[in-house]
C-alpha cells in the first residue's frame, strides 16, 4: 500500500511536471492574452480588456468558423470513409507490417514538401492535367488548385494515416467470426458490416474521427498553399492576427475556440473508451467467477 | 453430399467426400482433430467452396448460393455471439434482417429462450454469461430462422465435461423437439455414439465408414476406425481355413501376435492365405482366475498375468500379458456388490476366453 502510493508519486511527477511546462503553461498564457489589451507592435499591454471576444462576434468571423466546420466536416468524414476500407483491408492481410510500414512512409518527409508535391500535381501545368491532356480526356487545363476542392484533397492526403492507424488497430482485435455468424443468419455482405463490425468497432472509430479531425480544424500551410482567397481557415486567421495584424489578444481567443473544440472531441474518445474498459472488465470479472 | 474434395495447395483437406444424411437425421462427423471436419461443415455453411463436387440439398446443390441465401445455420465452436447486443437482440438478429414485426419477434425469442432453457436471462450482455449459457443462446440464435439443417461445430469443447454431458442430452431432446436435421462435427467417439442416429467416421479428407453407432461401434470398416472408436484389440491375422458353420462362416486365422490359431465367424468366405485384421473388443473378453468348465471348438482361450489392473469403480480394466508377450485389454463390468474388492489382482495368472461370434474381422488386406 505504502510502496505503491510512493511509486506513483515517482511516476506522477515527471508526468505532472511535463504537463505542466508543455500544456498547462501556454494555455494559462493563451487565457491570459484573451483578456488582455492588444499592444501596439504585438504582444499586450497589461490591462484587462474583454476587446478580443468582442471582436469574435462579427460575421466575418462567422463566416470562416462556419467554413472551417464545413471543411473539417467534409474531409474528416471522406478520410474515414477511405480509412475505414483501408484499416479493414490491412488488419485481413498476412502483410500487415508492410502495409504498416506503407502508411508510416510519408511522414519520413516534411509535410511542407508534401504539400509542394500537390501543388506540383494539381496546378493548372502539373501531372494531373497533363497527364488527362496525353489521354485526351480533356482539351484544357482543369483549375484543380487554389479551391475547396483542392484543400479537403490535400487535407485527406495529410491525416489518412491518423485515421488509418487507430482503426486498423481496433479492427485486428475484432473477431472476424462475427461476420460469418452474421452471413450463415441471413445478413449480406455488406449488412453484416454496418450490423455487427460499425457497432463493435466503436471506440476505433470515433478514435481516427477525433484524431483526424483536431488537426485538419487546426489547419493553416494547407489552405494557404493550395487553398484560393475563399478558402481561409481559422488556423489562417491566426497566423495572420499574430503576424500581420499583431492582434494577440484576438489569436488567443481564436485559439481558444480551437482548443476547446479538440477538449470536446477528445472528452468524447475518452468516454467511449471508459464505457467499452467498463464493459470488458465486466465481462473479465464474470469470466473470473464462472 | 457428392464427391467433394478441396485442397489447400496439394494438402487435401476433403477427399472425394460422399455422405447422404436423411431429413431429420442427428448426424455425426466424427473424426480426429485435422482430419476434415470443420472444412467439410465450412463448405455446407457457405463459407467454403469445395474445389470439385456437389452438395445437395432437398434435391438442389446449394454450392452457388452465398451462406446467407442457405437454409442452414450454425453453431460455431466460439459461441459468436455478438458483443454489442444482449441476449434478446442476439437471438432476434436472423429476425431484425427480415424486418419482422415486433410482436412476432417478441413471441418468437421468448418461444426460443423457452427451448434453450434461458428465459428470464433477455438483458444480459453475452460478456454477463457463464459458457454454457452462450451456447445455448448460440443454439436459439441459429434455430429461430427454422433452418432445414442445423451445422454445430465441436459445440460442447470448450465447455467442461459434466456441463458437456447435459447439455448433450439437452441438445439431443431438443432435437427431437423440433425435428430439423442436426449435423453435429466432434472429435468425440462417445459423443458421436450417444446421440447420432447415424455417424460419419473420417480420417485425413476420407470418410472411413458411415452407419449407426452400433455398426461402427460392432463391425468397423477399417483398422482406423476400429481403433479411433471405443478401445480394441486389434490384431493382423492370416486366414488358415474358412468352412460354412451355421448362417455363417467359421475361419481360422494364424495370428502371429498370439502366437495361435484362433476362430472367429464372418459373414463372408474368405480364401485361405488372405491376409486380414482381427479385432475383438476388451468388453468381449472374459477374464477368468480358474479355466472354464466348457472347453466348446468355438472358444478362444489363453492364458496369462496379470500386467496392470485399472479400477474404476463401475467396471475395471486389466492388462494381460499373455504367455507370448502380447498384452490384449479386457474390461470387466462389476455388475454384483464386491466389498472385498476385485478377484483378480496384480500378477494373477488368469485365463482371458472369447467365443468365435465375438470377435471380427475388420479389413482384408490385399498383398
Ligand atoms: N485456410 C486453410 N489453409 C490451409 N490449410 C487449411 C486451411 N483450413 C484448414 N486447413 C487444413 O485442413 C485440414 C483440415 O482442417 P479442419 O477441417 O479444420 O479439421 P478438423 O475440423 O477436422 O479439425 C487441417 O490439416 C488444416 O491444417
Ligand atoms: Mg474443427
Amino acid at each position: 500500500m505504502k510502496r505503491s502510493s510512493r511509486l506513483g508519486i515517482t511516476y506522477a511527477g515527471p508526468m505532472g511536471l511535463w504537463l505542466t511546462i508543455f500544456f498547462l503553461t501556454p494555455l494559462f498564457i493563451i487565457i491570459l492574452y484573451s483578456v488582455l489589451k492588444k499592444g501596439l507592435y504585438g504582444g499586450v499591454e497589461w490591462t484587462f480588456s474583454s476587446a478580443a471576444y468582442r471582436q469574435l462576434v462579427n460575421p466575418a468571423f462567422a463566416k470562416v468558423l462556419f467554413r472551417t466546420l464545413t471543411v473539417s466536416v467534409t474531409a474528416t468524414a471522406i478520410t474515414m470513409a477511405l480509412a475505414l476500407p483501408c484499416g479493414y483491408a490491412m488488419a485481413r492481410s498476412s502483410h500487415q507490417s508492410l502495409f504498416l510500414g506503407l502508411v508510416i512512409v510519408p511522414f519520413w518527409t516534411n509535410s511542407l514538401i508534401r504539400i509542394y508535391a500537390w501543388i506540383a500535381i494539381l496546378s493548372s501545368r502539373g501531372f494531373a492535367n497533363e497527364l488527362l491532356k496525353q489521354l485526351h480526356i480533356i482539351e484544357e487545363s482543369l483549375s484543380l488548385i487554389y479551391n475547396q476542392g483542392a484543400v479537403i484533397t490535400v487535407l485527406v492526403y495529410m491525416y489518412i494515416p491518423f485515421a488509418i492507424l487507430p482503426l486498423f488497430t481496433t479492427i485486428d482485435s475484432f473477431d472476424f467470426q462475427l461476420l460469418e455468424a452474421a452471413r450463415d443468419l441471413g445478413a449480406s455482405r455488406f449488412t453484416s458490416i454496418t450490423r455487427v463490425l460499425l457497432p463493435n468497432i466503436r471506440s476505433g472509430i470515433i478514435t481516427s474521427g477525433v484524431f483526424t479531425f483536431i488537426p485538419i480544424f487546426g489547419a493553416y500551410t494547407v489552405p494557404l498553399l493550395v487553398g484560393g482567397k475563399d478558402s481561409y481557415m481559422i488556423g489562417n486567421i491566426i497566423v495572420d492576427q499574430v503576424t500581420k495584424t499583431r492582434n494577440w489578444p484576438l489569436a488567443s481567443a481564436i485559439s481558444l475556440i480551437i482548443t476547446l473544440v479538440s477538449t470536446v472531441g477528445v472528452m468524447w474518445m475518452l468516454m467511449a473508451g471508459a464505457q467499452e474498459k467498463r464493459e470488458r472488465a465486466q465481462s473479465l470479472r464474470k469470466a473470473g467467477t464462472r | 453430399m457428392k464427391n467433394v474434395s478441396r485442397s489447400y495447395g496439394t494438402f487435401k483437406a476433403l477427399d472425394d467426400v460422399s455422405i447422404e444424411i436423411r431429413k431429420g437425421e442427428f448426424f455425426s462427423l466424427l473424426g480426429p482433430s485435422g482430419c476434415g471436419k470443420t472444412t467439410l461443415l465450412r463448405s455446407i455453411a457457405g463459407f467454403d467452396t469445395p474445389d470439385e463436387g456437389v452438395i445437395e440439398l432437398d434435391g438442389r446443390n446449394i454450392i452457388p448460393y452465398p451462406p446467407e441465401k442457405r437454409l442452414v445455420n450454425t453453431v460455431f465452436q466460439s459461441y459468436a455471439l455478438f458483443p454489442h447486443l444482449n441476449v434478446f437482440e442476439n437471438i432476434a438478429f436472423p429476425l431484425r434482417l427480415k424486418k419482422e414485426k415486433e410482436s412476432s419477434v417478441r413471441d418468437k425469442v421468448a418461444q426460443y429462450l423457452k427451448l434453450v432453457q434461458l428465459s428470464g436471462h433477455e438483458h444480459k450482455k453475452p460478456a454477463m454469461l457463464s459458457g454454457g449459457q452462450k451456447q445455448r443462446v448460440a443454439i436459439a440464435r441459429a434455430l429461430i430462422n427454422e433452418p432445414s439443417v442445423l451445422l454445430l461445430d465441436e459445440p460442447l469443447s470448450a465447455l467442461d465435461a459434466k456441463l458437456r454431458q447435459s447439455l448433450l442430452v439437452e441438445l439431443d431432446q431438443i432435437h427431437d423437439k423440433i425435428g430439423i436435421t442436426f449435423i453435429y462435427v466432434t472429435h468425440d467417439q462417445s459423443e458421436a455414439l450417444s446421440v447420432s442416429d447415424r455417424i460419419a467416421v473420417m480420417n485425413e479428407g476420407k470418410v472411413l465408414q458411415t452407419g449407426t453407432p452400433y455398426e461402427i461401434y460392432e463391425s468397423p470398416a477399417t483398422d482406423f476406425v476400429a481403433r479411433f472408436i471405443g478401445e480394441t484389440n486389434l490384431f493382423p491375422a492370416t486366414v488358415v481355413s474358412c468352412v460354412p458353420f451355421e448362417q455363417t462362416h467359421m475361419s481360422t486365422l494364424q495370428v502371429d501376435a498370439l502366437g495361435s490359431v484362433i476362430r472367429v465367424t464372418d459373414d463372408d468366405y474368405l480364401e485361405a492365405g488372405t491376409h486380414v485384421s482381427f479385432t475383438v473388443r476388451p468388453e468381449k473378453l472374459k477374464i477368468t482366475s480358474h479355466p472354464p468348465l466348457t472347453v466348446s471348438k468355438d472358444i478362444n482361450l489363453f492364458s496369462g498375468i496379470v500386467d496392470e489392473p485399472i479400477y474404476s469403480g463401475f467396471q475395471s480394466k486389466y492388462y494381460v500379458a499373455l504367455a507370448c508377450g502380447t498384452i490384449i485389454k479386457v474390461i470387466q463390468q462389476h455388475a454384483t456388490y464386491m466389498d472385498e474388492g476385485p478377484a483378480i489382482n496384480w500378477k494373477d495368472s488368469v485365463f482371458v476366453s472369447w467365443s468365435a461370434e465375438d470377435g471380427y474381422i475388420v479389413e482384408v488386406i490385399d498383398r
